[in-house]
């Protein structure tokens, strides 16, 4: 298998900086003056219930949405994230017209750059997809569909990838083993992932915010023990999902 | 055979024989309405006669259906792609739809002439709108998920209209085409009877002054011929072109 340095270009992963960052609907905000840091290189959870605001806090970060007139989203080095962030959804978003490898390739095609093709054979190679570089989308399992996301989400590049629940509808065992290629994969970036599982957060994240209440707010982080991924029957991710239970719980009321 | 081959037989010959059972029982005089066999001998016999018109009325539909799908089209990524078009031209085409277009074919033929070009105008009119309106509305319910990933990918909006949005769009756009060969035919052949001098529905006009019933009938029959024989090319064209549907996309099964 290819080590992680021929498959990743030009890593200089930055920390990020959000603070006052304020979202509504109409009247009723979602969550404001709202403060985060993600650390240099490493992975960042924010845990919390459906309809929190977490996907939208996602978004901000990621440029795709816009936050109130305080609202300030940076890199730690101060240059802004435009261009330095990857994103991936739930959904796989895969093109059904298109192969698996032009998928994985999309982002090129789409910037009108010319497709690095022995990168992309090499990033399936190490996903577990290598075989099915030219099958299409509709012949691929739910977890390869979402293995072929993950190199798409890699073919970008980025130092920052930022991910929304992307391996919340799978089965359990398939999510294991996507959680633990996604550390691999993505070891030395700034990740940000949101999700509603307390498992997960656990297995993956080095730092863990519970976002909850409304207009919502972040705790103080949770810092598991050890590295990700952790066992899922590792004392720390244990004890972590009662109190990270616990504090979900807490906001619901 | 196949059941579902069979099916349209049985249907034709019922068809024939409900139709002969009604000349033969009410003894209705044959310039009201003629028996299916000399309906049959009028086809063999006038079959160079048939063609000829038929030939003409062919090439008024296919011209019509090509110009209307081309300048529908051309519409429909106008007024998706640029904002002003859209705000000018779609409330003129709703508007335009409240006239009659058939009603225009008079003053097209006093336009245009005797000719084909009247008959191909009033083709491609009555084609342009339900074509443009499917691709408009296709275009229009790209997956806001995966225009999300396209811009964090940092695609330009012509790059998502040609890698996403139009592929997106092709099942929409082929369900206007199929509406528009269904009614292709109808606008060529009411060009005919309002001013021609060939074509099939000009020698309709023709037959029915000279009380040529049977000429008449004939002169439907292969119209009916030709239009399914059209419509179910063009389904199966599209068919083997797009093959991937809304429905087959998605990743929630």
């Amino acid at each position: 298998m290819p080590t992680n340095g021929t498959l990743s270009q030009n890593l200089n992963a930055p920390s990020i900086e959000v603070s006052n960052a304020r979202f509504a609907y109409g009247a009723r905000p979602l969550f404001d003056g709202l403060n985060l840091v993600l650390e240099a290189g490493r992975w960042t959870c924010v845990l919390g219930p459906s309809g929190v605001g977490k996907s939208s806090l996602l978004r901000m970060i990621a440029g795709l949405l816009s936050g109130g007139n305080d609202t300030v989203v940076r890199c730690g080095d101060g240059s802004a994230t435009a261009g330095r962030v990857a994103y991936m959804a739930q959904r796989d978003f895969l093109l059904p017209w298109l192969n698996v490898v032009d998928n994985a390739t999309l982002g090129a095609r789409l910037r009108g750059e010319a497709v690095d093709l022995d990168r992309a054979n090499a990033l399936l190679e190490a996903a577990g997809v290598g075989e099915a570089a030219n099958a299409m989308p509709d012949e691929l399992s739910g977890g390869m569909r979402q293995r072929v996301a993950l190199v798409r989400t890699l073919m970008e590049d980025r130092p920052i990838v930022l991910m929304d629940e992307p391996f919340s509808a799978l089965d359990a065992i398939t999510r294991l083993k996507l959680q633990d290629l996604a550390v691999r994969l993505l070891a030395d970036r700034t990740v940000l992932l949101v999700t509603h599982d307390p498992l997960e957060a656990l297995r993956l994240g080095d730092r863990i915010f519970v976002m909850n209440g409304s207009p919502a707010g972040l705790g103080s982080p949770l810092e598991p023990a050890g590295r990700p991924p952790r066992e899922a029957g590792a004392p720390d991710v244990l004890s972590g999902q009662a109190r990270l239970l616990r504090e979900l719980a807490e906001g619901g009321k | 055979m196949n059941p579902s081959y069979l099916r349209p037989v049985i249907i034709c010959a019922g068809l024939v024989a409900v139709w002969q059972t009604i000349v033969s029982v009410t003894g209705v005089p044959a310039f009201i309405l003629p028996a299916p066999y000399s309906v049959l001998l009028a086809i063999v016999e006038d079959g160079g006669l048939l063609a000829g018109h038929a030939g003409v009325t062919f090439i008024e539909i296919a011209l019509g259906l090509l110009l209307g799908v081309l300048l529908g089209a051309a519409s429909g990524i106008a007024m998706s792609f640029f904002v002003p078009v859209r705000r000018w031209l779609f409330p003129v085409l709703v508007v335009s739809q409240a006239v009659p277009v058939f009603a225009l074919a008079p003053i097209l033929v006093l336009w245009l002439g005797f000719g084909i070009g009247s008959k191909v105008a009033m083709a491609t009119l009555i084609i342009f709108f339900p074509v443009t309106a499917a691709l408009y509305d296709g275009l229009r319910r790209t997956e806001p998920g995966l225009l999300d990933m396209a811009r964090t990918m940092d695609a330009g909006r012509f790059a998502i209209l040609r890698h996403v949005r139009l592929p997106m769009a092709m099942p929409a756009f082929a369900s206007g085409i199929r509406i528009a060969a269904a009614v292709a035919p109808i606008g060529a052949v009411v060009g005919e009877w309002v001013g021609a001098s060939s074509g099939l529905g000009a020698l309709m006009i023709h037959a029915n002054a000279r009380s040529e019933t049977d000429t008449m009938f004939a002169a439907l029959f292969i119209l009916a011929v030709m239009a399914v024989t059209l419509y179910f090319a063009i389904d199966l064209v599209l068919r083997r072109l797009i093959t991937w549907q809304p429905e087959t996309y998605s990743s929630d099964d």
